[in-house]
């Protein structure tokens, strides 16, 4: 890529002109935090993309660390009192970086072909997973895990094998039908986007999402055709197979007539979001991007506006009881009050504030298994502040906060339960 | 800056203390003052104290310019690197050293974020009230050298009325000590007070101790909107002539309100020329005897819709708009211009009324907000720093600002600072002798102008170099 070219891909301009360097950013962001240093802060960053935009600066090793250092959390992005849409840069910034000075790097080739060909490929995902499912129940994972052989390797490597996530016996493509019905009469017409980590890793909490949504009258439709959402390869350098994802998604769904369309995953939720914008310049698409991202909703964002009737039991015996904001739910989605007012409302709860809830665990999508050592410091900080809760549940809206806590209990022993909201909620309903 | 000298910085503050990479002087070319930028020769983060001697010793000898820097929210330039300058960041000097329960002080050094420093004492019942809008972000040390207001002036002071002592490294390099946890002292010249609002040109600040106070226990919010603009400067006036003191007295003109419902859609009403926000504090029933002497004055004074708020959510929600103003206006336009004009109390409805001849004269949208209860207001021009056309009338607009601003003995800073971008003012404010007094102390102490050269004032001839300065702003000295 020639850095004429790089300037076309770059947010234009005006974009980049609506950041007046106020600072307001720095508080929020959890690198700054670290280093101190303006470089790893929003603003910083916004400037030097500034500077290559403008042909100023050239790209270089520094550029490329800070923006890779960056946690995309979009933390600023709530903070910003100009509006400045920082991850949208920052995701622009990575691929001209890929495509330019990292071209030829073996991880961001190795990286770009699992987040291809095997996350965003359902029948690959289902494949690896169940390879790894095999792995872990045949007590060969255990086996490993107690002979220390990965640390021959790499200390960091056997650590990083700690992060790998509890496939599930049973896929949740599987085991949901195309349509469901409620129990009783159809009060909304919704649809179910089950995502990749979801289906295999937490089949669960899709049995649970379609459960609650049954029972709140629900007709659900999940089109087997869906594919990925796309938001891994999107914020991770690579936006054309993401667009691809996202039109094969469209096609998929606008078949059905919905007026919802359900997400229980905070990224994958925030990107269908997107997709009107990702899309505003394709002239076949544009219309019904609008249309389909309008009907995007987070579970919890549903029953918060609609407030459907749902026979619920005392949720006193779970405890204590808190919830961490997932980033792409609380700065990407502007979603923050709306979990809190549903789990507040269950009877009988004992919920308690997290402090600092919507800083960054450290999950931010691969971030945790691709900077390993940046992402303990965000975890660390995190269970701390779990721990003084006291809480005995942490509930968040996202598959990659649910395994990076998950992670962090065990590392930093906080004896804590992490469930996804809906998935407590269909506790509740559980003894009627 | 030749590289014998950049060898000789490193050795003082060690490698992993030295940056001058071009993005690390890019990343500290600038602070919150839109328009300005230079980049420094290199950035460093000392350590200790004797680093920082050591850097202002080897200025002296090397003739370059030192520029100190907090978190860079700065609004008048006063971090934004010279000509020939390495920057010293002293973000990471940010602990608590000390909150004495006895004596009611906490010691901290300059890099403490403001914010973070409230929620530390307010743990224990106490209370820090200077409150500048960056207040998550910016440290004690910029606060001090800027001596930062916020919403609680008209009750609470500012900066100024918190700082006990300072310590320093002065630009020869040694230690300056000046005041203690004495609530009296008159030994000598009052140093501390001349220290604070210095805007790094004295010293480099080391320590702060502060003062701080019970925290109130009780908060009575009052949201009241007006048809007239009139009416609510007259509110104003009859609840300062009542004896009574809000702990905080905001303003909200009829663009920014505008501006806000474009933005949050919270029902505000867009025809309505003020908004006025009041919060009342203290203990038991003199806040509620206050709360409601306000309300029949605002009455009284034709407010169209009132609403108090004793629980911290609701308070929330009726500072909503307050709390988005700036935001509001920001998204208007790419560049966004937040002065701080002040003036006697007494003169707050003719400068709000210059601010809109102003913005009429000038053809520039100017939204205006600001803290009723002492004064200071903030005209914010909305503009693109890309049109030369646009910065120049907005310009134009602020110069009328700022001179009607002087003629009803008011200021052209309240609480930003001079720094670069009102440097040109000064002399209309200060006076030729003021002026003259400032330069010859700070030539004492500053013997080589080597510490924050060209802030607040040039020193004659221009030794300094040049610096990111408005061409007309050069005409006018």
């Amino acid at each position: 890529m020639k850095s004429s070219e790089l300037l076309k891909v770059l947010p234009n301009d005006d974009i980049l002109q609506q950041c007046m360097h106020c600072g307001l950013c720095l508080a929020t962001c959890p690198t700054y935090d670290l280093t101190k240093m303006e470089r790893s802060s929003p603003r910083g960053r916004i400037y030097m993309i500034k500077s290559v935009a403008r042909g100023e600066m050239e790209l270089s090793e520094t550029f490329a660390e800070e923006m890779n250092f960056c946690l995309d959390c979009q933390a600023c992005e709530t903070a910003c009192p100009a509006g400045v849409k920082y991850g949208r840069m920052v995701e622009t910034a990575r691929v001209v970086v890929e495509k330019s000075i990292h071209k030829n790097k073996l991880s961001i080739k190795l990286k770009r072909f699992l987040l291809r060909y095997v996350v965003a490929s359902r029948t690959n995902l289902k494949l690896a997973s169940r390879i790894l499912w095999i792995y872990q129940k045949s007590g060969l994972q255990n086996l490993i895990r107690k002979s220390g052989l990965l640390k021959i390797f790499s200390k960091k490597l056997n650590e990083i094998e700690k992060l790998t996530p509890i496939i599930c016996d049973k896929f949740s493509d599987n085991l949901i039908k195309e349509i469901e019905y409620p129990n009783g009469k159809v009060k909304y017409k919704t649809a179910f986007h089950f995502g990749c980590l979801m289906n295999t890793m937490f089949a669960d909490i899709n049995a649970d999402t379609i459960n609650v949504l049954k029972n709140c009258g629900c007709q659900i439709i999940t089109p087997q055709d869906q594919v990925c959402c796309g938001s891994l390869s999107g914020h991770n350098g690579d936006l054309d197979f993401a667009l691809q994802l996202a039109r094969k998604n469209i096609d998929a769904f606008l078949k059905h007539d919905y007026d919802f369309l359900i997400s229980n995953s905070a990224g994958c939720g925030a990107f269908m979001k997107d997709y009107a914008h990702l899309l505003e310049d394709d002239p076949a698409y544009a219309e019904k991007a609008k249309l389909f991202s309008s009907k995007v909703k987070d579970i919890t964002e549903f029953l918060f506006e609609q407030k459907p009737e749902l026979k619920l039991k005392s949720a006193s015996e779970f405890g204590v009881i808190t919830y961490h904001d997932a980033c792409h739910l609380a700065h990407s989605q502007k979603i923050a009050l709306q979990p809190r007012e549903v789990i507040k409302l269950l009877p009988e709860i004992n919920y308690t504030e997290l402090d600092e809830a919507s800083w960054c665990c450290g999950s931010a999508g691969i971030y945790n298994v691709v900077r390993y050592d940046d992402a303990l410091k965000q975890i660390e900080r995190k269970m701390i502040n779990i721990k003084n809760t006291k809480a005995n549940i942490v509930l968040t809206g996202n598959p990659g906060c649910m395994g990076q806590i998950k992670f962090g209990a065990k590392k930093f022993q906080v004896d804590v339960e992490v469930l996804h909201p809906v998935s407590l909620i269909n506790r509740l309903m559980e003894k009627k | 800056m030749n590289l014998s000298v950049k060898e000789k910085l490193k050795s003082i503050v060690g490698n992993k203390n030295y940056f001058d990479t071009y993005e690390d002087r890019l990343v500290y070319s600038y602070d919150g003052t839109p328009t300005l930028q230079c980049l420094p020769e290199a950035v460093l983060f000392p350590e200790d104290e004797e680093q920082i001697s050591q850097i202002l010793k080897l200025a002296n000898e090397e003739k370059f310019a030192v520029v100190p820097r907090g978190a860079g929210t700065g609004l008048s330039g006063g971090s934004v690197p010279v000509e020939n300058s390495i920057v010293v960041v002293m973000t990471k000097w940010n602990k608590i050293l000390e909150v004495d329960e006895k004596n009611l002080t906490v010691l901290v050094q300059p890099g403490v974020v403001t914010g973070a420093l409230q929620k530390e004492v307010e743990k224990i019942g106490l209370f820090y009230p200077p409150d500048p809008g960056s207040l998550n972000v910016c440290t004690i040390g910029g606060n001090v050298a800027n001596n930062a207001g916020g919403l609680r002036g008209l009750k609470y002071g500012v900066t100024k009325n918190y700082v006990l002592g300072v310590e320093m490294i002065l630009p020869n390099g040694d230690l300056l000590k000046t005041g203690g946890k004495n609530m009296k002292d008159v030994a000598g010249y009052n140093l501390r007070d001349f220290i604070v609002g210095s805007e790094g040109t004295l010293g480099i600040i080391t320590k702060v101790l502060l003062k701080i106070i019970p925290k109130p226990a009780q908060i009575i919010t009052i949201l009241a909107y007006f048809d007239k603009l009139i009416d609510s400067a007259q509110a104003v006036s009859d609840i300062i002539a009542a004896h009574i003191t809000p702990s905080m007295m905001e303003f909200l003109d009829n663009t920014t309100i505008n501006c806000i419902e474009d933005y949050v859609k919270i029902g505000l009403p867009r025809n309505s020329e003020a908004i006025l926000l009041l919060e009342v504090d203290g203990k038991g029933s003199a806040v509620i005897e206050d709360a409601e002497i306000i309300k029949s004055i605002l009455q009284k004074n034709r407010a169209s819709f009132i609403k108090t708020a004793s629980t911290e959510s609701e308070s929330l929600q009726l500072k909503t708009a307050r709390r988005t103003a700036f935001s509001a206006l920001a998204r208007k336009k790419p560049t966004t211009i937040l002065e701080d004009a002040t003036v006697p109390r007494s003169e707050l409805p003719i400068m709000i009324e210059k601010i809109t001849q102003a913005s009429k004269i000038y053809d520039v949208m100017i939204g205006n907000f600001g803290h009723a209860g002492d004064g200071n207001l903030h005209p914010t021009a909305l503009t693109d720093e890309r049109d030369k056309k646009e910065i120049d009338k907005a310009h134009r607009a602020f110069d009328f600002i700022f001179n009607e601003a002087i003629k009803l003995g008011g200021t052209i800073t309240g609480e930003h600072g001079t720094g670069l971008s009102k440097k040109h003012f000064l002399e209309k404010l200060a006076g030729i002798p003021g002026v003259e007094m400032m330069k010859k102390i700070k030539s004492v102490i500053d013997e080589n102008n080597i510490l924050n050269p060209g802030k607040i004032f040039s020193i004659s001839p221009r030794c300094e170099g040049s610096l990111p300065i408005r061409k007309e702003q050069i005409q006018d000295l």
